[in-house]
């Protein structure tokens, strides 16, 4: 369990985070977004105690980071910039880190195996492509087993086969009970991972959603529809809640009503339909929207951090 | 499916941070890098090397000497004037036993490993200073058997009962432990490598050099108190005009390197990392 309790962190005049509030559950994969530069990575750091907040507080498995005596039990972190020093090798990377725990040998071996990493364990970590640091990372980070998993773009780097990992990785790591917060600037691979969604731009909260409520308003209430009589369907859906435009002739888009709606009434006036489909506005672009508007905007006064209501009505 | 975290480590496995086990972590990362092993044989090999060559020149041009050199000769430091080369490498280690984790990130890894962050500085110092101290002490020996060696042909040679040799000898490597443990403190305080390495040398060559260039009142108050001077004046047997008593300069030497771990300590607790 993660809680961020009203985090702000300012570095100057700059301010990376402000006012972020927010709790990872455990038993699902959440999924942390915003484009580069939103306070993602800083919001992790203040996660695991490495920054301190200029206000606020970070809670983690019920206690501030540093206050746990053996925190490489509690959470396994992988940070953005690779945490590494590149002349040593895997094997005594990890040996490193887990004597500070008393963590067995054997433990590390285990791990090193779970990542794959087996036949390159005892190279330099500076001869490393970008997919086995990665990977690297994982290992570190699963070396307590910890209760708290917090990885920082994860799939970086990571080919087909390694992103195909990951995913299951996470989701195993979520199965078993614990807690997973996984940053990304790539929507489409939350969804395909994350089952919940901390969505920030510019360093506040714009959503903390279900991937499925997400999903479900990136839709949208857009529906396309290809007919040879659009025009005279077009007259029969005008309605003050309704637009209708067309890119195309024969084919409408048509939002503010739902595709049953679009359909009764094409039936009841004998049109024959070719096409009625509810848009699935990509996830991509849904996300995109969101977080366009917070780089919008200009007043940082008075924005509110529920569900992202704002980004919708732009 | 088996679980995806291989076996669960159950609880009665899971240990405390304790400062012991953040040394034996030190260790590991000292002993695993293979800048450590080159910079050290460099240390080792500068002290005996060049205590040698010095002291097998001197044998050599004993007689074209002139006489006030011949006077003031003296042959345990002449055995040990590599510790001047070697304090470059033991002090670009200690430098970098800290700032190349800034260098490379891995700093976070230690401090979130170790979160109340200053076990990692005094198991960094610790780990360090030991293994400074054991081989350079060792390097400091050979030196001075092998020069004594070169200058016994000319019988110009001393021994280590002889008076102040032995305080030289071990003098020496308690210096060149002082350097390590300044450069570790100035790593840490500084965050960088180029940084620290030019603030150490700074420190102990160039300040010297202009203080030399202040009026000789000033140069008589403030050249004692020198690191350098300071902590050199063990490795004399015959003590230098105008410098403080050798155990008492060593105390002075003591005091930079401790100033400089505790503004580390306080910076490590205070930064972001």
């Amino acid at each position: 369990m993660i809680e961020a309790h009203s985090l702000t962190k300012r570095y100057g005049e700059r301010t990376a985070v402000q006012d972020l509030s927010f709790t990872v559950r455990p038993g699902a994969v959440t999924g942390f977004l915003g484009p580069n530069g939103a306070g993602k990575s800083t919001t992790m750091r203040m996660l695991l105690g490495l920054d301190t907040p200029t206000s606020g507080r970070a809670v983690v498995n019920g206690k501030s980071y540093a206050d746990h005596r053996a925190p490489l039990h509690e959470v396994g972190a992988m940070l953005e910039a690779r945490a590494i020093h590149t002349g040593r090798s895997a094997r005594n990377h990890l040996l490193a880190l887990a004597a500070t725990h008393g963590i067995s040998v054997r433990r590390v071996d285990e791990v090193i195996d779970l990542v794959g990493l087996r036949a390159v364990a005892k190279k330099r970590v500076g001869g490393f492509s970008l997919g086995m640091g990665q990977r690297l990372g994982i290992a570190s980070a699963l070396l307590g087993d910890p209760a708290t998993v917090i990885l920082d773009e994860p799939v970086n780097g990571l080919d087909p086969e390694g992103i195909l990992w990951i995913r299951n990785l996470l989701k195993g790591l979520a199965a078993e009970g614990r807690t997973v917060l996984v940053s990304s600037h790539l929507m489409s691979e939350m969804a395909l991972t994350a089952e919940h969604l901390i969505v920030i731009g510019r360093g506040r909260l714009i959503a903390d959603t279900s991937v499925a409520e997400f999903t479900a308003r990136a839709a949208g209430d857009q529906v396309r529809v290809r007919t040879k009589e659009a025009e005279k369907l077009r007259a029969l859906l005008a309605g003050p809640d309704v637009t209708v435009s067309s890119e195309e002739p024969g084919v409408l888009l048509v939002t503010g009503i739902t595709s049953e709606w679009i359909g009764r009434v094409a039936a009841e006036e004998g049109i024959a339909l070719a096409e009625l489909t509810p848009q699935q506005a990509s996830l991509e672009e849904a996300f995109m929207e969101l977080t366009r508007d917070a780089v919008e905007y200009q007043a940082p006064a008075a924005q509110g951090v529920g569900a992202g209501t704002e980004g919708r009505a732009a | 499916m088996t679980t995806v975290t291989a076996t669960v480590i159950p609880e009665a496995e899971r240990g405390e941070v304790t400062q012991l086990k953040v040394i034996r972590s030190e260790w590991i990362k000292l002993r695993s890098l293979r800048s450590t092993l080159f910079t050290l044989l460099a240390a080792v090999v500068a002290m005996v090397g060049l205590g040698y060559l010095f002291s097998y020149f001197t044998a050599d041009r004993w007689s074209h000497l002139p006489p006030g050199e011949r006077l003031h000769f003296d042959p345990t430091l002449t055995s040990l004037r590599g510790f001047f080369l070697a304090q470059l490498a033991v002090g670009v280690l200690g430098v970098l036993v800290v700032s190349g984790e800034y260098a490379t990130g891995m700093i976070r890894a230690s401090l979130s490993a170790v979160p109340r962050r200053l076990p990692v500085l005094w198991a960094k110092a610790l780990v360090y200073g030991v293994v400074a101290w054991v081989l350079m002490t060792a390097a400091a020996l050979i030196a001075f058997l092998v020069g004594q060696a070169a200058l016994s042909g000319r019988h110009l040679g001393t021994s280590l009962g002889d008076p102040g040799v032995l305080r030289a000898v071990f003098g020496a490597g308690l210096y060149l432990t002082g350097v390590g443990l300044i450069g570790v403190g100035l790593g840490a305080l500084i965050r960088n490598t180029a940084g620290g390495i030019a603030t150490l040398f700074g420190v102990l060559l160039v300040v010297p050099v202009l203080v030399e260039a202040l009026p000789s009142s000033w140069y008589d108050a403030i050249d004692k108190y020198l690191p350098s001077t300071a902590g050199q004046g063990l490795v004399h047997v015959h003590a230098e005009p105008n410098t403080l008593a050798p155990w008492t300069g060593f105390a002075v030497f003591c005091l930079y390197a401790v100033i400089a771990l505790a503004g580390a300590a306080v910076a490590l607790r205070r930064r972001d990392a």
